[in-house]
């Protein structure tokens, strides 16, 4: 189970209404190497992993849900309050058809998330290496939307999270590390 | 040091568990996770055993492990 903070993990701050720039940011909500998908393939992945390495997928896929919780106050305030007109312009038009203000997990793109955006081989190095991989896109992610965000308050909040992305690859070459070593081996010291 | 390709965990057994446990679980290791670039002139097996095999170098070739039985 889970015990709830009422607060973010980083704050979120939004200096103008920009509809576009939430569309480019649902990317990392519903898109193949956003943080739902982290968040669920870490804690699915957990149940078949050896037991040295299910406390940091348990960590980790709990971390990637606080971001999950900042990319959708991001969106939310982004599109906070624009009218119809505004949406349609910013390329949001048939999102606006479908879903009005509500969030919706899909990618920049408009597809929905789907769970094949995610795998659980049952082999622990294929799926740590997929975990790092992902890891190594969503901080690209990061990037190519910071480069299109002329927003520097919210600029602020995606280096945070680019800078998470990091720290969990090295986490996660690290429990590559812990499988790849002999456990019965004598360490001679 | 030689490594070995497969490595095993004793998972954890819960008393509630339904089915029989299986108390040694394996895992495969195979050998390009020690490898950062591999060495010039590693030992070959033989050419047509190579084609056989998916592999020319002996370092690099890896049966994977059986499947996770009672140790």
């Amino acid at each position: 189970m889970w015990l709830y903070e009422k607060k973010l993990q980083y704050p979120v701050k939004v200096s103008q209404c920009n509809p576009r720039l939430a569309k480019y940011l649902i990317e990392q909500y519903g898109g193949a190497d956003g943080e739902l998908s982290a968040a669920l393939r870490y804690l699915n992945q957990r149940y078949t992993i050896p037991d040295k390495v299910v406390g940091l997928l348990n960590d980790i896929g709990t971390e990637e849900f606080a971001h999950l919780e900042m990319i959708a106050t991001m969106i939310y305030k982004l599109t906070k309050d624009a009218t119809p007109e505004q949406l349609q312009q910013a390329g949001l038009g048939d999102y606006y058809v479908n879903h009005d203000q509500a969030l919706y997990y899909q990618n920049a793109a408009g597809s929905p998330w789907t769970a094949t955006y995610i795998q659980a081989k049952g082999d622990p190095i294929a799926d740590l290496y997929e975990d790092i991989a992902a890891e190594e896109k969503a901080r690209a992610t990061y990037q190519w939307i910071i480069d299109l965000s002329d927003d520097p308050f919210l600029n602020e909040s995606l280096k945070f999270l680019r800078e998470r992305e990091i720290v969990h690859a090295q986490r996660f070459h690290e429990a590559v590390e812990i499988l790849k070593e002999e456990r019965d081996r004598k360490k001679v010291f | 040091m030689e490594q070995t390709s497969i490595k095993y965990y004793h998972p954890y057994v819960s008393p509630f568990d339904p089915c029989p446990p299986k108390r040694i679980k394996y895992y495969s290791t195979p050998p390009n996770l020690y490898i950062r670039f591999q060495p010039m002139n590693t030992a070959q097996f033989p050419i047509e055993e190579a084609l056989y095999r998916g592999t020319l170098w002996k370092c690099l070739y890896d049966p994977y492990p059986p499947k996770r039985e009672e140790g």
